[in-house]
């Protein structure tokens, strides 16, 4: 057991003590993307004692080139990204906790997975997604680490409660839109270095080791050969709703969250209905083979229908994401013809 | 005029007098961003203010979604 560990308890800033530590730490990891793979895979190797990957999609072709814990098998069967990362991260290590979520994060999500961890990892591709960590982070007092990704470009920031200045403060006003992953493209390499300015920071947090923490936000393009970083705290506002001194934590009021989303670039309308209760997926099934010009598959966790040029996936959990249209309409009304509710 | 951006050293037209043509002309202006000029960081409401003269350090992140 000790054999494993043997190589960072040598490096002194972790040592025992450190490693005891990291036993002892849950972190929550939002996201089983590119990000969130190579952080999990990191944090489970070091021996982190729970781990809480939460996803809401499922594994496709396009995400083998950079998402390290999936195979052909989870992008062929369309395994949900929660269930094949945290079966691979079992493979890895089958001394610690390991959980795997297939959720989307909300409000009440959040508020629900955030108790008891110790630290958060952003591993979302979206903002809408990050200023809700953003706000649970500040309310609960738990640090999260920021990190993202385009093209050959990235950047991360530690947010660390009632220290640093949130995300909020950083960002002024939330971009909308803006490149994606999927206009622009992403390299490896790229996810690689964010990932790892991640997981140290991480590593840092769960060891105790405030003083060695970055403090400031990092940048870099590995195609252009830049890396920089600049001094924020400055940024750091007394009036600000999430981190001020009369926070509201405005992103964790549910009037400000979307039902409908449009997925990253991916040309895919998610749907959540706004009764939360579970899909049983087999009446479904039953009730779709008998629509005319339609093709039902599934898996023990998702149902797939393939009908009028478009592909519905129906999730346990109620969402429903509608591929081939980012009309949000147009998706709507699929979604009441043919899953209803 | 020679600027030292990221740090790297560009030549820029003459015509990028303030913070907020430095951004239009390399197409960030509708991005969320931090601009940080000669190790000090230019408030996003006076980036029209902020000139850009010869040989300062400009330092721009924006911050993107993807992930
Ligand atoms: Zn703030």
């Amino acid at each position: 057991m000790k054999e494993r560990y043997s190589r960072q308890i040598l490096f002194s800033p972790i040592g025992e003590k450190g490693q005891q530590k990291l036993s002892e730490k849950h972190v929550l990891l939002i996201g089983a993307g590119a990000l969130g793979t190579s952080n999990a895979e990191m944090l489970a190797r070091a021996g982190v004692g729970k781990i809480t990957v939460v996803d809401r999609d499922y594994v496709e072709w396009s995400n083998l080139q950079r998402q390290q814990l999936f195979t052909e098998r989870d992008a062929v069967e369309r395994i949900p990204k929660a269930v094949a990362a945290a079966h691979r991260l079992r493979e890895i290590n089958s001394e610690i906790n390991i959980s795997g979520e297939i959720m989307d994060v909300s409000v009440q999500e959040i508020e629900e997975l955030v108790e008891g961890v110790d630290i958060m990892i952003d591993a979302t591709d979206n903002f809408e997604t990050r200023m809700l960590l953003n706000d649970a982070s500040q309310k609960y007092k738990v640090p999260w680490v920021y990190g993202a990704c385009t093209g050959s470009y990235g950047l991360s920031y530690t947010i660390v409660p009632g220290q640093t200045p949130c995300f909020s403060c950083l960002l002024g006003a939330v971009p909308m839109g803006g490149e994606t992953c999927d206009t622009v493209g992403i390299i490896s390499p790229a996810v690689q270095i964010v990932a790892a300015y991640q997981a140290a920071e991480a590593l840092k947090l769960l060891v105790e080791d405030y003083k060695s923490l970055r403090r400031n936000l990092f940048y870099f393009d590995i195609w252009q050969n830049q890396q920089s970083t600049i001094k924020v705290e400055k940024l750091k506002k007394d009036d600000c709703p999430s981190c001020g001194q009369a926070s509201t934590y405005p992103n964790l009021d549910p009037v400000n969250l979307s039902r409908t989303a449009v997925l990253c670039g991916r040309d895919t309308v998610q749907i959540r209905p706004a009764n939360k209760k579970k899909r049983n997926l087999d009446e479904l099934s039953d009730r779709l083979q008998a629509v005319e010009g339609g093709k039902v598959e599934g898996n023990t966790f998702l149902l797939n229908l393939t009908i009028e040029g478009r592909r519905l996936v129906a999730f346990q959990d109620g969402r429903v994401l509608i591929h081939g249209t980012k009309d949000i309409s147009e998706a709507k009304t699929l979604y009441n013809r043919y899953i209803g509710g | 005029m020679k600027l030292f951006i990221n740090g790297e050293e560009m030549i820029v037209p003459d015509n990028v007098t303030n913070v907020e043509k430095l951004l239009d002309y390399f197409n960030l202006n509708n991005k969320a961003g931090i601009v940080e000029r000669n190790q000090v960081i230019v408030d996003r409401s006076l980036h029209a203010e902020e000139s850009v003269t010869n040989e300062d350090r400009i330092e721009i992140v924006h911050f993107v979604g993807g992930g």
